[in-house]
C-alpha cells in the first residue's frame, strides 16, 4: 500500500451453481416425472421395494443434517421413527383421524416432544450425546410397552378400515384397475416419495439460507463459528427438532404401511439408527448425494444379501468401518474429488467474472 | 419392611455388577477420551471366551477367568494398535462409528458361532449359596462376592493409575497428549496397554454377568447403556464416582422393580435422566469435558 501500488480492483461472484448442478436439474425433473408415473406400469414388488428404499433414504438424509452438518452423531433417532409409528396408531386407531392427517400429526407431536428430549441430551457433549440419545429412545420403546390401549409390550395391528382410509385409494383403484392390496402400496408409496423428496428439498433449502451457513461454520469449526456470531446451541436445537419431526412423519409412513407395530421393532437402534447411519457413511456423510448413493448401495445389499443373515451384517459393518477409516468422505467423496462433480449445490464457491446483479465485488489490495 | 430392606441390599449388590461394567468404559475414557460403543458386546464376547475356556478345559469359570486375561489382554491391545488407534483425534465421528460397526460385528458373530441360545457359567454349589444376615434376610454369596471384586477392581486401578509408571504414562498422555509424546512416551502403547487392561476388567464383568443370569449375543447394548449410565451419574474421570454411580443405578432398578416388576429398567432410564438434569456433570465429577 504504501508502497505506492495501484489497488487493482477485480470482481468475483459467488456461485453455488455449476454446469453439472444445472444439467442435472433437468435430469432431477425427468426423474421425478417418471417415479410419479411409475405405479402405472411397474410390478407390486418394485412398488415395495421402493417405498423402502425412499424411507430409508430421507432417514438417512435427516441423520445426515443432524450429524453432517450440525454435528449433534445421535445414534437414538429410532426415538423418533417409533414415536411417529405409535402416534399414527393412537390417532388412526383410538382417535379415529385419517392415517393423511395422522402423518403431519405425528410429525408435530414429535418435534413438540423432542423439545424436552433436547433440553436433556444437550447436556452432554460429543460422544456422551450418542449414548444419551440411545438411553431416551430405551425410555420411549420402554414407555410405549406400557401402554396396554397399544397392545403393550405385544404390539398392535391397524385394522383393513384404517389402512384403506387413505383418500385415493378408491380412485387409484379404478384408475390402474389393481386390487386393494396394490392400490394402498400405490398410495404409500406416493406418500413416501412426497417424503423423500420434501425431506431433500428441506436440507437443501436450510443448507443454502443463512442457517445453513451457520451449520456448515458448526461443521467446519464450532469455536470459531461462535466467535463469527453463531447462535450454536439454538441452531443445533432448531436442526434437532426439525429432524425430529421430519423423522416422525417417515416413522409414521413407515408404520402405515406394515399396518403392525410392537416396541421392539418400532424402536430398534438396528433398523432405524445402525442402518442408517451406515448409509449414510458409506455414501459420504455432509453431502446432499453422499446419502442418496448409500441408501441404493444398501437397498441392494438388503436385497441380495439379506439371507446371509449374520454375515450379512458383519459385512455391512466392516464396510462401515473400511469407507471410515480409508474414505472418511464416503464414495461420494471419492467420486466428487475425482471428477469435481455436484449435483446438489449447496456450497458457495468464489467466481472470477464479471459484475452483474447478484455479484459480489472485492476488491484485492496489492 | 423387610421386602424394602431386601430390595436396598440387592440393589446396591446389583451395583457392583454395574460398577463392574462401567470400571473399562470408565478407564479407556479416562485415558484416551474414547467412548467405546462396543463395550457391551465386548464384555459379552469375553462371557463366551470364559465358557469356551471353562468348557474345553473342563475347569470352574473362577479359574478358567484367569486364563481368559492374557487371552483378553491381548485381543483388547491387539484392537487398539491395529484399528481404535487410528480413529482417534478431533473428529468424534470415526471412533464412534468404527466402534458402532464393531459392536455389530462382534455381536453378529457370536451369533453365527453360538447361536442365540441362553448360556450360562456353571459353578457348582456356589451359585445358590447365601449367608443369612438374620430377620428373614439372606445375601446371596455371588453378588457379595460380586460388589466386592468391583470395589478391588477400582482400588487396584486406582493403584495402577497413581503408583507405576505406566499409571504415570496413563495420566500424561490423557492430561496432555503432545507434551507426553515429546517426553518420549508412545502414546499408542500406552493406549493399546490401557484397552487390554479395560478387556481384563470386562473379563471379570463378564466372570458375574455369566455367574449371576443367563447371557446371549444380543444382550451387549443393554450392558453398555448401563456402564454408560453409572459412568455418567458417578461423574466423568473418577473410579469411585463410578462405583457410587453403579449402586445408585443399582438401587433405582430394584427400587423400580419393587413398585412394579416391569418398572425395573424404565426406573434406572429415569434416574439416570434425573441426574443428569440435576447434575449435568454427574454426583462426584473430577475430570472436565
Amino acid at each position: 500500500m504504501d508502497g505506492g501500488a495501484a489497488a487493482t480492483a477485480q470482481s468475483y461472484r459467488i456461485e453455488t451453481a455449476g454446469r453439472v448442478s444445472r444439467a442435472a436439474v433437468i435430469v432431477a425433473f425427468v426423474s421425478l416425472l417418471v417415479l410419479v408415473l411409475l405405479p402405472v406400469f411397474a410390478g407390486r414388488n418394485v412398488i415395495q421395494d421402493l417405498i423402502f428404499l425412499f424411507y430409508m433414504l430421507a432417514l438417512a438424509q435427516c441423520w445426515n443434517l443432524l450429524a453432517g452438518y450440525a454435528g449433534l452423531i445421535s445414534v437414538g433417532q429410532q426415538a423418533f421413527v417409533g414415536l411417529g409409528g405409535y402416534l399414527l396408531f393412537a390417532l388412526t386407531l383410538l382417535g379415529g383421524i385419517n392415517p393423511l392427517l395422522a402423518i403431519p400429526l405425528a410429525g408435530l407431536v414429535s418435534a413438540a416432544l423432542a423439545l424436552p428430549t433436547a433440553l436433556i441430551v444437550f447436556r452432554l457433549r460429543g460422544a456422551y450425546f450418542a449414548i444419551g440419545t440411545w438411553v431416551v429412545a430405551e425410555v420411549y420403546r420402554l414407555v410405549f410397552a406400557q401402554l396396554k390401549a397399544l397392545g403393550g409390550g405385544t404390539g398392535t395391528s391397524l385394522s383393513p378400515s384404517v389402512t384403506s382410509a387413505v383418500p385415493g385409494i378408491e380412485w387409484i383403484k379404478a384408475m390402474l384397475d389393481v386390487r386393494t392390496p396394490a392400490a394402498r402400496d400405490i398410495a404409500s408409496y406416493w406418500l413416501a416419495l412426497v417424503l423423500m423428496i420434501a425431506t431433500l428439498a428441506l436440507l437443501y433449502l436450510i443448507l443454502r439460507s443463512r442457517r445453513g451457513l451457520a451449520l456448515g461454520a458448526i461443521r467446519d469449526h464450532e469455536d470459531a463459528a461462535a466467535g463469527l456470531g453463531v447462535d450454536i446451541v439454538r441452531t443445533k436445537l432448531v436442526v434437532y427438532v426439525v429432524v425430529a419431526a421430519m423423522t416422525g412423519m417417515i416413522g409414521g409412513l413407515i408404520y402405515l404401511q406394515k399396518a403392525r407395530i410392537s416396541p421392539d421393532a418400532a424402536f430398534s437402534v438396528l433398523d432405524w439408527t445402525a442402518y442408517v447411519i451406515f448409509m449414510t457413511v458409506i455414501g459420504g456423510i455432509g453431502t446432499l448425494e453422499g446419502p442418496a448413493i448409500g441408501a441404493i448401495i444398501f437397498y441392494l445389499m438388503q436385497r441380495y444379501l439379506a439371507d446371509f443373515g449374520a454375515w450379512y451384517l458383519i459385512l455391512l459393518g466392516t464396510l462401515g468401518i473400511v469407507v471410515m477409516l480409508f474414505a472418511p468422505k464416503g464414495l461420494w467423496g471419492l467420486i466428487a474429488e475425482r471428477y469435481d462433480l455436484t449435483f446438489f449445490p449447496t456450497r458457495r464457491r468464489l467466481v472470477e467474472g464479471k459484475t452483474g446483479h447478484d455479484t459480489v465485488s472485492i476488491s484485492e489490495q496489492l | 419392611m423387610t421386602g424394602w430392606l431386601d430390595a436396598l441390599i440387592e440393589g446396591v449388590l446389583l451395583g457392583g455388577l454395574y460398577a463392574l461394567f462401567a470400571a473399562g468404559l470408565s478407564l479407556i475414557f479416562g485415558v484416551m477420551r474414547l467412548v467405546n460403543l462396543a463395550h457391551g458386546d465386548l464384555i459379552v464376547l469375553a462371557a463366551f471366551v470364559i465358557l469356551v475356556v471353562a468348557d474345553r478345559l473342563g475347569l470352574n469359570p473362577f479359574v478358567a477367568v484367569v486364563i481368559a486375561f492374557p487371552i483378553l489382554f491381548a485381543i483388547g491391545f491387539a484392537l487398539q494398535h491395529v484399528l481404535l488407534n487410528r480413529t482417534l483425534g478431533p473428529d468424534l465421528l470415526p471412533p464412534l462409528l468404527v466402534t458402532f460397526g464393531l459392536s455389530i460385528i462382534i455381536q453378529n458373530g457370536l451369533l453365527q458361532l453360538f447361536s442365540a441360545d441362553s448360556q450360562r457359567l456353571r459353578s457348582g454349589a456356589i451359585e445358590t449359596a447365601s449367608i443369612p444376615l438374620g430377620a428373614g434376610i439372606a445375601v446371596g454369596v455371588v453378588p457379595l462376592l460380586t460388589l466386592l471384586s468391583a470395589i478391588a477392581v477400582i482400588v487396584v486401578l486406582n493403584l495402577i493409575f497413581y503408583r507405576t509408571l505406566i499409571g504415570r504414562a496413563f495420566r500424561a498422555t490423557s492430561d496432555d497428549l503432545e507434551v507426553a509424546q515429546l517426553m518420549g512416551i508412545d502414546h499408542r502403547r500406552i493406549f493399546a496397554t490401557a484397552m487390554g487392561l479395560a478387556f481384563v476388567v470386562a473379563a471379570i464383568a463378564a466372570l458375574y454377568l455369566g455367574l449371576r443370569a443367563n447371557f446371549d449375543p444380543t444382550i451387549g447394548p443393554a450392558r453398555l447403556l448401563y456402564a454408560f449410565e453409572a459412568v455418567i451419574i458417578g461423574g466423568l474421570g473418577s473410579f469411585w464416582g463410578t462405583l457410587a454411580g453403579g449402586i445408585i443405578l443399582g438401587l433405582a432398578q430394584t427400587i423400580g422393580a419393587r413398585i412394579d416388576p416391569e418398572w425395573q429398567i424404565l426406573s434406572g432410564h429415569l434416574a439416570f435422566l434425573a441426574v443428569l438434569v440435576i447434575r449435568p456433570r454427574g454426583l462426584f465429577p473430577r475430570a472436565l469435558d
